[in-house]
């Protein structure tokens, strides 16, 4: 593991915000950090980059100006314009002959150069966000909450950004709090209450459900049982031992199943889908 | 059906908000309104829970117009919960309950752990339960939710739609305003809307229906990625798979170019999912409005 968390427990009092949470970011690859409201993501990403300091466990990352790092809550100047942004962010980096316009290219908002950066749409001030962490080519970009909540065009635009920096080789570590944004990455790790529910590639993490999910397609009144859910207008049901219920047909779990499989695991406190480095 | 809106049409002064929609929800289904930001899907909303008059067209709530009357048989979560945070669960319940003629009523079982905690300061997976049950309390005939699951982790989202579904299930209708694919994904029909207008509609894979992608596969994804890239193709890197949005015809295009470029690439048609073809629409939306303009 080039940089990231190993084994990262983090106390805030006497609340375990972190416990023994391992997060990897690797040059030229994309990790994304799967969790709910309070699950523990921005203490993982703030504990990456420095901000802060784990009880136990080891930290690794570059200097800290070959950093990029968004907050959920943004991290743009709303009085300056998208372009002094920009200019502003690489002469704080101290980088020389920033190609600006360059950048206002990549993050598709050369059209907007003369507009404040407070006066931006949500998915505009996003881009903006990520143009700022990139202007000096860092070697890890830390995006917290990048897409929550914009649009699907700018969701697009944005994971187009974050895979770009990865093929130009830059580690990437994204927050997200949609399961399916976990395979946009080489890894994934699932997190909830600080805990992690599964780790490794999408692909791994979903074969790796253990015993056996199944179907029913109608949905009728109440829950059958702890261990189903519903998937549109059918049912859901993971069986730890492998034997379904009668009158269900075995699918091949999803990421999606697999996430909740593994949050009905860690509520039963039995195994769910490994939590190791499970490579497709 | 419960609500149906046909030929409905709101203008702002110049500006057309929502063009000649007819939608419909009926018992027992979960509609989803799928679209960008500014495609008009709050407008509607509001029209149809008689908030805004609509410039043209008609609009049915229950079988007659919206009204006060028609507005108690309605249940609303707005995507800010519509509760008071500096109230208790008990009282936010009491209050709605109050307001809708059902004092006296107790706080749901399942809810009952968190009666005497303040809103504020419930996680939002609990606070938005808390939300869905007030609305829920009067037992209304149709559901209006904005974005329910956002933000919430799997198990969270999972239980939201399980009372979602339970409320379809006894007969209400409910109405999903979305853009995340996750929810549109769970919805029994959908409804895509672009710049005012309905452009898409059925289920997921009716509205997916035979859009492609064009999948490649090779050793050196970063360099193919870049070389897509480079040459404006909307590639979207899925670990070290890509994938572009195209029709089949598109598929000797890339891989002539990877190939020119000396890379060993594997290139294969495959079904596109619903956001890569939620980006279909758009662009084919964008192309006929600069067509007629």
């Amino acid at each position: 593991m080039r940089w990231g968390l190993d084994g990262v427990t983090v106390r805030f009092g006497s609340r375990v915000a972190l416990a023994d949470v391992t997060v990897p970011a690797e040059p030229s690859g994309v990790t994304v950090v799967v969790g709910g409201d309070g699950a523990g993501k921005s203490t993982c990403l703030r504990c990456l980059v420095g901000l802060v300091r784990p009880d136990e466990g080891r930290v690794s990352r570059p200097a800290k100006t070959r950093i990029g790092y968004v907050p959920a809550t943004g991290g743009l100047y709303t009085d300056l314009t998208v372009e002094e942004n920009l200019a502003f962010a690489a002469s704080s980096y101290g980088v020389r002959g920033a190609d600006v316009g360059a950048m206002l290219d990549r993050v598709g908002l050369a059209g907007a150069r003369d507009r404040l950066g407070g006066r931006l749409s949500g998915g505009m001030q996003r881009k903006l966000s990520v143009g700022l962490a990139l202007i000096h080519g860092p070697d890890l970009l830390v995006l917290d909450e990048p897409t929550t909540g914009v649009d699907p065009v700018s969701r697009m635009e944005l994971w187009r950004l974050v895979s770009g920096a990865a093929a130009g080789g830059t580690a990437v570590v994204v927050a997200t709090t949609y399961v399916n944004e976990a395979e946009r990455g080489a890894r994934a790790v699932l997190l909830d209450e600080g805990r992690v529910l599964a780790s490794g590639s999408a692909a791994g993490i979903a074969a790796g459900v253990p015993g056996a999910v199944g179907r029913r397609a109608a949905g009728d009144g109440a829950r059958p049982g702890d261990e189903w859910w519903r998937r549109g207008a059918g049912w859901r049901v993971w069986s730890p031992s492998g034997d379904l219920p009668e009158g269900t047909e075995a699918v091949r779990p999803d990421l999606h199943d697999a996430a909740i499989v593994a949050a009905l695991a860690a509520e039963r406190g039995t195994g769910g889908p490994s939590t190791g480095s499970t490579e497709e | 059906m419960l609500a149906r809106t046909q030929e409905v049409s709101v203008r702002f002064g110049s500006f057309t908000a929502v063009r000649a929609v007819d939608m419909a929800v009926g018992p027992g289904e979960v509609v989803g309104l799928l679209g960008a930001n500014g495609a008009g899907k709050t407008t509607l909303i509001r029209v149809l829970l008689g908030l805004l008059r609509p410039t043209a067209g008609r609009v049915r709530l229950l079988g007659s117009r919206p009204s006060l009357e028609t507005r108690r048989s309605v249940g609303y979560v707005p995507q800010t919960l519509g509760l008071y945070s500096d109230m208790t669960v008990r009282e936010n319940w009491a209050f709605a309950a109050a307001v809708f003629g059902r004092a006296g009523t107790r706080v749901p079982d399942d809810l009952r752990h968190w009666e005497n905690d303040l809103v504020g300061g419930l996680s939002l997976g609990v606070a938005r339960r808390v939300a869905f049950a007030v609305a829920l309390s009067h037992e209304p005939r149709l559901l209006v939710l904005d974005e329910p699951t956002s933000g919430v982790g799997p198990l969270g989202a999972a239980r939201l739609w399980q009372e979602i579904r339970q409320a379809a299930d006894q007969g209400a209708g409910v109405l999903v305003t979305t853009h995340n694919m996750e929810e549109a994904e769970q919805c029994d029909r959908l409804y895509v809307m672009v710049a005012g207008r309905v452009e898409a509609e059925g289920t997921v894979a009716e509205v997916i229906g035979d859009r492609t992608v064009v999948e490649v596969r090779c050793a050196d994804w970063m360099r193919a990625f870049q070389a897509l890239d480079a040459h404006g193709l909307p590639v979207q890197a899925h670990g070290s798979v890509l994938r572009v949005p195209a029709p089949p015809s598109a598929r000797d295009t890339v891989a002539g170019l990877l190939e020119h470029a000396g890379m060993d690439v594997t290139v294969r048609v495959r079904p596109a999912g619903l956001e890569e073809a939620f980006m279909a629409i758009l662009d084919d939306s964008a192309t006929a409005r600069e067509r007629t303009e």
